[in-house]
């Protein structure tokens, strides 16, 4: 029995990752600790002394609020960045995945393969920003760990899809315009800074769209314990629904790809 | 004899950077980019709606939830104080951008500056003219942000229009120490550190709450040279201009300037062996 | 005799304490096609760059044009085109694209470097590519490309680092007529080759290097002369058997030489040496006489064979 065909290509960049993870998790931990004082502590602050803010709110402090939600949108940046550039690199750049098919590998393992090194690479972020929130009384809650798959599985939800357009391009051109027409406005308005019943009447079905929207609704409600089973449900199918399709889409990608 | 006389000229320039006697040959490299990027519009052009979407997520979002905050002895609204900073914080980071991935490609991988040092352009000419882009897009995106506020109705002064050479100058700081950065990183691993500077800037550069929230840390900001940009912009909103626009004009020119100066310098260094 | 355009006097490369030139003199005269020959590593692209004015001069004096690439690089680099041995050829950008922005760097007006960039891809017949990004492009069509574009600025002086490695048989003599015309228009060529028959065709005198010295220099004719006889000839005996013959082939030959697939044996009469050694039995699997060559110039020189 050898090693399952995908390991062998996460492998190869998981070879890589190996040298720069450390860095990775520092950014992890880092990051979100800037935000949470310069965005949660600061402007909280600011929300936190308005009247009637808390309602809104759905009875927590800005700080619990906003931090609670930034595991899954690092999640959805972190993949979504891998998605873009090191995915074209692997493709058309340095020709990785070509050399990958011309040996026993099937499309399908560098597509399963991707996921695998997508999931480790998110799941390291998610477990960075885990530790960032233990450090605030307001976050601080075993639902924390039950988060990290979670954040992990938005992560594969957002990036899977992408990597599928990634697959079938042959050039960079596209990617400053998803970044700033797909990750910022879905980071924006994607009910990260405030609840997605502020937008205006008809822009809230457009959030439901957002596989982003979902992974934070869901692990803003295991983190501060405030979700049912239904809802939770709901999300989690959701979230699947987009990394399975995602992947389903890219074994086709891939395969008319690299074996036109 | 002519001979004699471009050696003399050659002997004067080697004292002060011929830079300053030439911006036409720098130029050409604002040219280059020009060609590169007109195949491609949708990459510049996509950047004019982020400003939108900053200042719609601001107005629905953080300002609905905070009401008006007090600035300098009135109430705005939240999204009217914030606007100017996220304007600096805009032109800082695409200045960044410009001047740290797109330089390492072009240094590392296409080598484009080994193939410049090759005809009369010199290495001065290579940083002021790299830097010289970063800054000129910086300053559309900047045009494209101001017109956003005035279509929202978010500009209180006719003075705001001065926020357009204060962005150029943000641009310019950021893009000379953007890119001095880049020439001592290794790969693109480094780039991860680059967030590590940029992040704290954004956040703590007095652009998503008033200098009074930093108490007695508001010092610290002065070590900001977003802090300055943002100190600026602000004031050109407000249309109320204090002695201190001098002090923070003066901490942009001179990073600009030092950051020039080691590009130029470690381009010899490196390219030139 | 003209004052030289290029001339270089213990002149000396160091990268930290490695000594890349060492201590090298040069003339090379306005309207002559000088070589530079030698094996990996002998100096010669360290050499190219010092003429081209991107790598300073460690110690002793170069001067090109009569001036001083030190204080006056700028006018140096506008009066030389350079073909580096890699090429840098800017992958965002179009052929046409390449020709026309490296024309602005040399701060020839648009509608000129318009024209001179469709002179030059008809030159280097590359004309149907004009519109072609540069990575697309072949090995050897990106050489013609750098060709072309050292050439935008109407050069008087054209560094070529190995200009033809790369190029198929029918492109390298397209290039050498192209090199020739120039040369006809009075431009000065400095080439560094590996190709004994481009040194040969090109070149009015060359230069062997090897580990930063030069070794030799003169004509291709006069070197081989010198260096090597008339004749050559080549016998294989099969492998790990061309040293049991030595002894007889060294008593019939001027000199020999022994490579891992062969014996070469110097002598003015290639034909008579071969019926000698027959006579006294011993018999190649194969034998071949050819004239003597730069590459047996080079061999006696450096001890290494050039075949790459
Ligand atoms: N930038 C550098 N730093 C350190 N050593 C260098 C550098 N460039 C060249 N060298 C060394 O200098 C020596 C001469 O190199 P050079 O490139 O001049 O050789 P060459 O004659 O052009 O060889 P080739 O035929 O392979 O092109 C080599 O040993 C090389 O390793
Ligand atoms: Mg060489």
């Amino acid at each position: 029995m050898g090693t399952p065909a995908a390991f062998r290509v996460a492998y190869r960049d998981l070879l890589i990752y190996r040298r720069v993870w450390k860095a990775n998790l520092a950014g992890a931990l880092f990051q979100p600790l800037m935000y949470l004082l310069g965005i949660g502590l600061g402007v909280g602050a600011l929300v936190d002394k308005a009247p009637d803010s808390a309602s809104a709110l759905g009875g927590v402090s800005y700080l619990a609020f906003y931090a609670s939600a930034i595991m899954a949108t690092t999640s959805m940046f972190t993949a979504g960045q891998e998605a873009l550039w090191p995915m074209m690199d692997g493709f058309r750049w340095s020709n990785a995945y070509r050399a990958m098919i011309s040996t026993p590998l099937e499309p399908t393992d560098v597509v399963t393969g991707v996921a695998v090194y997508f999931a480790c690479k998110t799941a390291v972020g998610a477990t960075g920003v885990a530790m960032a929130l233990t450090l605030f009384d307001d976050t601080r809650s075993w639902g924390l760990v039950a988060a990290v798959p979670v954040a992990v599985l938005t992560g594969l939800a957002f990036a899977l899809p992408l990597t599928a357009w990634t697959s079938t391009r042959d050039s960079d051109r596209s990617f400053p315009p998803i970044m700033r027409f797909i990750l910022i406005p879905m980071f924006l308005f994607g009910g990260v800074f405030f609840p997605i019943e502020q937008l205006p009447d008809w822009l809230e079905p457009v959030a439901w769209a957002a596989p982003l929207w979902h992974g934070v609704e869901l692990c803003r409600g295991i983190i501060l314990d405030s979700i049912g089973p239904a809802k939770a449900t709901l999300h989690l199918l959701v979230l699947i629904g987009f990394a399975g399709g995602g992947w389903v889409v890219c074994t086709q990608t891939f395969r008319r790809t690299l074996r036109p | 004899m002519t001979l004699t006389a471009t050696t003399r000229s050659s002997m004067v320039t080697r004292i002060i950077p011929d830079v300053l006697f030439d911006v036409r040959r720098p130029q050409r490299l604002i040219e280059r980019s020009v060609m590169v990027y007109r195949r491609s519009p949708m990459v510049i052009f996509s950047g004019f709606f982020e400003p939108l979407f900053y200042l719609l997520s601001m107005r629905v979002g953080l300002s609905s939830l905070i009401g008006d905050v007090e600035v300098g002895g009135r109430l705005v609204p939240y999204a009217e104080f914030v606007a100017p900073g996220l304007m600096a914080s805009a032109a800082m980071n695409g200045a960044v951008f410009d001047s740290t991935m797109n330089v390492f490609h072009k240094w590392k991988h296409a080598r484009l500056y080994d193939s410049l040092l090759a005809t009369p352009l010199s290495a001065g000419d290579v940083a002021v003219g790299e830097i010289g882009f970063a800054v000129l897009r910086g300053v559309l995106y900047s045009g494209a942000f101001l017109v956003t506020m005035l279509a929202l109705a978010m500009v209180q002064s006719p003075w705001m229009i001065l926020s357009l050479p204060a962005c150029a100058l943000i641009g310019s700081a950021f893009a000379a120490m953007g890119m001095a950065c880049t020439t001592f990183m290794r790969s693109w691993a480094d780039f991860e550190y680059v967030p590590a500077v940029t992040l704290p800037l954004f956040l703590f550069s007095a652009t998503f709450y008033p200098v009074s929230s930093y108490g007695d840390w508001s010092w610290v900001l002065q070590l900001s040279p977003l802090y300055h940009g943002v100190a600026l912009v602000r004031a050109a909103n407000l249309g109320e201009f204090s002695i201190g626009v001098l002090g923070h004009l003066a901490v942009l020119v001179s990073v600009t300037v030092i950051g020039v100066a080691v590009t130029a310098r470690r381009i010899e260094t490196l390219l030139l062996k | 005799m003209a004052e030289p355009l290029i001339e270089a006097r213990s002149l000396v490369k160091r990268f930290d304490s490695f000594v890349a030139v060492d201590g090298i003199d040069i003339d090379v005269q306005p309207g002559e096609a000088f070589g530079f020959l030698g094996p990996n590593g002998a100096g010669k692209t360290s050499t190219m760059r010092m003429i081209g004015c991107v790598s300073p001069v460690s110690a002793g004096s170069l001067t090109i044009f009569g001036l001083d690439p030190r204080l006056d690089g700028r006018d140096i680099r506008s009066r030389i085109g350079v073909v580096p041995q890699m090429d840098q050829l800017d992958a965002e950008l179009t052929v046409e694209e390449n020709l026309i922005i490296y024309a602005r760097y040399f701060d020839i007006k648009k509608g000129e470097a318009r024209r001179r960039t469709s002179d030059l891809l008809d030159f280097v017949q590359l004309t149907e590519k004009a519109g072609d990004k540069v990575d697309h492009l072949s090995g050897g069509q990106k050489r013609r490309v750098s060709i072309a574009r050292s050439l935008i600025s109407e050069p008087e002086l054209l560094l070529l680092d190995e200009p033809t490695t790369g190029l198929d048989p029918q492109a390298r003599h397209v290039l050498w007529d192209r090199l020739y015309r120039l040369k006809e228009r009075g431009a000065t060529l400095v080439l560094t080759t590996h190709f004994m028959d481009e040194a040969e065709q090109l070149c009015d005198r060359l230069v062997v290097m090897d580990r930063g010295k030069i070794v030799a220099e003169g004509s291709p004719r006069s070197l081989i002369s010198q260096y090597s006889t008339r004749e050559v000839l080549e016998m294989r005996f099969g492998r790990d058997r061309n040293k049991e013959h030595l002894d007889e082939v060294e008593a019939v030959g001027e000199r020999v030489e022994v490579l891992p697939d062969r014996l070469l044996v110097y002598a003015a009469d290639g034909e008579g040496v071969l019926a000698t050694l027959r006579e006294r039995n011993v018999v190649p699997d194969s034998a071949l006489v050819r004239r003597s060559s730069l590459e047996d110039v080079f061999l006696r020189l450096t001890g290494r064979s050039l075949a790459d």
